[in-house]
């Protein structure tokens, strides 16, 4: 790092010169919660290096909290972050897809029609939908019956199909197996419908048919669900028939082994593979999601290209914000390691979701982190969810921690 | 103009270095409302202590502490001590 500062600053003989033109160059592809924090901290630790973020969109809709916006009890708005801190901060932010990679050039093509050479290339595209994954689910489909796995207006169709749903409704919403963005996502989502439900069409249900028979923090959300939505939120696990084999866009129709259900709001959680620029790359192996040295966050099929996020086959890690975050910044301090010819150190890496059963009733659960076995593997005696038994100020509080990482998150990637 | 003191110089170069194995994942909920940069170390290693032991009761910051051992947690603190 300081080598180089040098070299800028005292950069008088030719062959200095040549050395200076050449800044290393860092990629970053994707500007979610991975991307933006990457590129930041790229920054951050090594103020030379030249480093561009390549993003569609200018506004980004993040997916913490949509659930309360689909129940109508949160703005839209609060969901939407602009990339103007992020190029303050002295990141090229350039509003196109990385459409191809070159790794024997270690070029990005871009949909603007420009190369992007790289000496490192960061990969945080998210995930994608699998549409062949479940039989009768295409893109066509998804406007019927709503994802909103990737928020922005999937998050909006399925408040408005809510809204528009008659007292007395019934609300469909398949779970496919792991892994997938977020694994208490879908039970947040269920539960805020639920307090919806209660509140403005009580006569109505919502069933959750699911590919699992256990789930993340599934001991507090159950208790929770008795105490607060009883006999308006039915769970249906694997064994019990969950899996849903084909849906039915037309008729709102979800068919699984053991016959088959009839949705007023159809709500699909699609099975899921690391977003598509990540295969093309080369760097996603057979389950769709990239393997990865838990030391680096580099890819263990293409030297060069770092992979983090929900993209990333993270070991004990879920694919969360929090963690999409926690793994950027420690991808940027080994990158900027690796390109000064240093030895990165061992990693330690923490997550904490939060998910709301209520807006006033929040849980989380943590883990903390640390390559082993090639994996990012649990502390053992760390981590491990809000106690079952805890009054209800502790879940008043956990609620309001909630939002302020939201808040706090939020600020260190777009703020 | 002011010449920078010992201690100073000493918090530049530990703000320069790069974060401690765990220290970059606080700042996912620290900051804001909970701020830890600044924060001196002494007082948050010894909070950190105490929710590690279970003596000061916590919601999340138990489960947290219990994956780093009092060294670790030390060096954590100073790092976020120095950072501004
Ligand atoms: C309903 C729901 C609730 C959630 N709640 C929480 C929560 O409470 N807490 C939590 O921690 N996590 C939560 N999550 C999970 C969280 O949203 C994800 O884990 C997180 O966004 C992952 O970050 P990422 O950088 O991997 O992907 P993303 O944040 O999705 O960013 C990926 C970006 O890459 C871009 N991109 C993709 N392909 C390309 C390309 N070829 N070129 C350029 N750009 C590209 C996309 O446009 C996108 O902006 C929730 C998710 C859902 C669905």
């Amino acid at each position: 790092m300081i080598r180089r500062r040098q070299v800028l600053a005292g950069g008088l003989a030719a062959p200095f010169v040549a050395k200076a033109q050449a800044r290393a160059r860092v990629v970053v592809v994707g500007g979610g919660f991975g991307g933006a924090t990457a590129a930041r901290f790229l920054r951050r630790y090594d103020p030379a290096l030249d480093v561009t973020l390549l993003e569609p969109n200018t506004v980004f809709t993040v997916c913490p909290f949509s659930n309360l916006v689909i129940a109508g009890g949160r703005d839209f708005a609060a969901q939407r972050f602009g990339y103007d801190a992020v190029r303050a901060e002295g990141v090229a932010v350039v509003h196109a897809a990385a459409t191809t990679i070159d790794t024997a050039a270690r070029t990005v093509m871009a949909a603007n029609g420009t190369r992007y050479p790289y000496d490192r290339l960061v990969l945080s595209p998210g995930i994608d939908i699998v549409w062949s994954g479940l039989a009768g689910y295409d893109e066509a489909a998804a406007s019927k019956m709503p994802h909103a796995w990737k928020a922005g207006e999937q998050t909006l169709l399925l408040r408005r199909q809510l809204e528009a749903m008659p007292d007395g409704g019934t609300v469909v919403m398949s779970v496919p197996p792991n892994p997938y963005r977020c694994p208490p996502g879908p039970y947040e989502r269920a539960s805020l419908i639920a307090w919806y439900l209660t509140k403005h069409k009580p006569k109505s249900k919502i069933l959750v048919l699911d590919a699992k028979d256990a789930f993340s923090k599934q001991k507090l959300f159950q208790a929770a669900w008795k105490q607060l939505y009883p006999g308006l939120l039915e769970w249906v696990s694997l064994s019990d028939g969950g899996k849903v084999t084909r849906v039915d866009p037309a008729s709102l129709t979800f068919e699984t082994e053991f016959g088959s259900h009839k949705a007023d709001v159809g709500i699909v959680v699609p099975p899921q593979r690391a977003g598509a620029i990540a295969a093309g790359a080369g760097v996603a192996d057979r389950s769709g999601w990239c393997p990865i040295d838990p030391m680096t966050f580099e890819s263990r099929l293409v030297p060069g290209i770092h992979v983090i996020g929900d993209a990333a086959i993270a070991g004990a890690m879920p694919k969360s914000a929090f963690a999409a975050n926690a793994q950027a910044k420690v991808c940027a301090a080994a990158v900027v390691s690796l390109l000064n010819g240093k030895k990165p150190d061992e990693p330690r890496l923490i997550n904490t979701c939060y998910s709301l059963v209520a807006p006033e009733y929040g849980i989380s659960v943590a883990g903390v982190y640390r390559p082993a076995n090639g994996v990012l593997a649990d502390i053992e005696g760390a981590g491990g969810t809000s106690p079952p038994d805890a009054p209800a100020e502790q879940r008043i509080q956990e609620a309001m921690f909630g939002e302020q990482w939201f808040a706090t998150i939020t600020a260190e990637v777009f703020g | 103009m002011n010449r920078p003191t010992a201690l100073g110089l000493a918090l530049l170069l530990v703000a320069a270095a790069p974060p401690p194995p765990g220290a970059s994942s606080c700042s996912g909920c620290h900051g804001g409302a909970l701020p830890l940069a600044g924060r001196e170390a002494m007082q948050t290693t010894e909070t950190l202590l105490a929710f590690r032991s279970g003596e000061r009761p916590s919601t999340v910051m138990g489960r947290i502490a219990k994956g780093f051992d009092p060294s670790e947690l030390g060096l954590i603190a100073a790092w976020w001590a120095a950072e501004k």
